[in-house]
């Protein structure tokens, strides 16, 4: 492992331990209480005492993110796909995509808790933000195919379908990645507003419902404790997505390419 | 024009002309005959149109005037009659070698026994046997254009267009691609256009050379390379190739001036 690399790794650990060092001094000097701002020894152990719950809300989260994720992957791919072989379609739709993707899903969350069941609500939101990273990226994907290729493709004849299947989508499979890659992230962000928008008044028992009711409860240690779930499993889905992605492409697509120097 | 008499043209265009929608010119009263087996350059500047001439012919484009004759166009027109280089490998970069070299059984037919084999000797003879499982990332430029030739001759086409092909090559392997392809040539008799701005190359190559206006492109004079092959680097060497080059080049600047007028 060269110098750079090890410093890579030690450079992040090492400012962890700083940022809890400092957080951990500042509780203890100041003797702030728990409900104020709780020591990360508090929050840790409320992370283990309250794991079951913790787990259970993590889980639904986790499901509601996961059906969010799929269904904007098959609905962004299926529309960038409808896009680019009928200019219709395109024409009628991308507008109103493109405002779904600018309106806050903040702002739409609780007219859909309104309309919708509360599971459908959230899973709608979800889907909401993270289909458009999908069909824009996956538009361009498709779009930016070389032209001397289709050239190729039209000299031998080849169907629409052909054209498509072999020269089109895998041509537009980095950018589709990528797109997904954001997607990933977005369709958590996306279950987690829907659920705050919720709030106690919900009927769910996601993490961002529990660090609503955390919040209301004054048990600060628990929210910390869940909003450190939260992170590590958007963490956790960005990695499995670049690591897909990394599969997928590491034979041919330059991005995925080690270059030695 | 001299020496049509011996076999009836492969290809012939009569006063072709193409206005892009722009409103270019490109080409204006084009006429040119390619016997069965011959091996024509087409010279002149960038932007002459030679390389719409060559879509032109391979049926990529439409003759906006005039009549197109050839195995892409007309009665005779059949999947794989034509065999196109780009001046770029155009090489799905996801596929291995042989996969790019099979695609245009894959578009057309579908692949058989018959059409692995062909991709096989289509391989050897481009020197790639080794090569045939490496993606085209893996390979030098000169290689990808190898396996760009291999495509285009496995389908056993009776034309060859060959658009710049070798122009974004350094000189060696571009003068050691210039002598394969010529083996190839003797060897498998099939008749090659070939669309080059450098007069060295063309004179090298051909048995006639044409050369092109500028814009609008027609053949403004055409020159016989009697010189006996195989053509070697005592003949590229030599007082004779100097002086069809010299020439060669006298006629292009008087063309050039020609279309500028």
């Amino acid at each position: 492992m060269s110098r750079w690399r090890v410093l890579q790794i030690a450079l992040p650990v090492a400012m962890l331990a700083l940022v809890v060092l400092a957080w951990d001094l500042i509780v203890r000097i100041f003797a702030l209480p728990p409900y104020v701002l709780p020591g990360p020894g508090l929050v840790f152990a409320t992370l283990i005492s309250d794991r079951v719950l913790l787990w259970q809300s993590l889980l639904v989260t986790l499901s509601i993110t996961f059906e969010g994720f799929v269904l904007a992957a098959f609905g962004g791919i299926a529309l960038a796909v409808a896009f680019n072989q009928w200019r219709v379609i395109e024409y009628s739709f991308y507008p109103y995509a493109v405002i779904l993707q600018v309106t806050p899903v903040v702002a739409v969350a609780p007219l859909l808790l309104i309309y919708l069941p509360q599971p459908l609500a959230v899973l709608t939101c979800a889907w909401l933000v993270a289909f458009f990273p999908v069909l824009a990226n996956t538009t361009l994907g498709l779009n930016s195919v070389d032209h001397n290729l289709i050239a190729l493709f039209d000299l031998y004849k080849a169907s629409r379908r052909q054209v498509l299947l072999n020269l089109k989508l895998p041509a537009a499979l980095p950018q589709m990645l990528a797109g997904l890659r954001i997607a990933g992230g977005l369709s958590l962000i996306g279950a987690v507003v829907a659920e705050i928008a919720a709030g106690s008044a919900g009927a769910g028992s996601g993490l961002a419902y529990r660090i609503a009711e955390s919040g209301y409860r004054l048990n600060i240690p628990r929210m910390f404790a869940a909003l450190l779930v939260l992170s590590f499993a958007g963490v956790a889905i960005f990695f499995v997505l670049s690591a897909i992605s990394h599969l997928a492409l590491r034979r041919w697509h330059e991005s995925a390419v080690r270059h030695e120097r | 024009m001299t020496a049509l008499n011996d076999t009836s043209p492969i290809v012939s265009l009569h006063g072709v002309g193409k206005t892009f929608d722009n409103g270019t010119v490109a080409l204006a009263g084009l006429d040119l005959a390619v016997r069965d087996g011959e091996f024509v350059s087409l010279l002149g500047p960038s932007g002459c149109g030679k390389s719409t001439a060559l879509r032109i012919i391979a049926d990529l484009s439409d003759a906006t005037t005039g009549t197109v004759e050839g195995p892409a166009n007309g009665s005779s027109k059949g999947v794989g009659a034509i065999g196109f280089v780009f001046q770029d490998p155009t090489l799905l970069p996801w596929a291995t070698v042989a996969a790019n070299v099979l695609l245009p059984f894959k578009l057309a037919s579908g692949v058989t026994a018959q059409s692995r084999a062909a991709v096989a000797q289509a391989l050897d003879h481009v020197g790639l046997s080794e090569f045939a499982g490496a993606y085209p990332r893996e390979l030098s430029g000169g290689m990808k254009m190898r396996a760009s030739i291999a495509r285009a001759l496995v389908t056993e086409p009776r034309l060859l267009l060959m658009d710049e092909p070798f122009a974004a090559l350094d000189e060696i392997t571009r003068f050691k691609l210039n002598d394969d392809l010529l083996a190839l040539w003797r060897h498998l008799r099939r008749t090659v256009i070939f669309v080059t701005h450098s007069v060295f190359e063309s004179v090298y190559l051909s048995q006639r050379v044409l050369v092109m206006t500028h814009r609008p492109g027609r053949v403004f004079t055409e020159f016989e390379i009697p010189a006996s092959y195989p053509r070697d680097q005592r003949f590229r060497t030599s007082a004779e190739y100097a002086g069809f080059c010299r020439r060669v080049t006298e006629a292009l600047s008087t063309a050039s001036a020609e279309g500028a007028r």
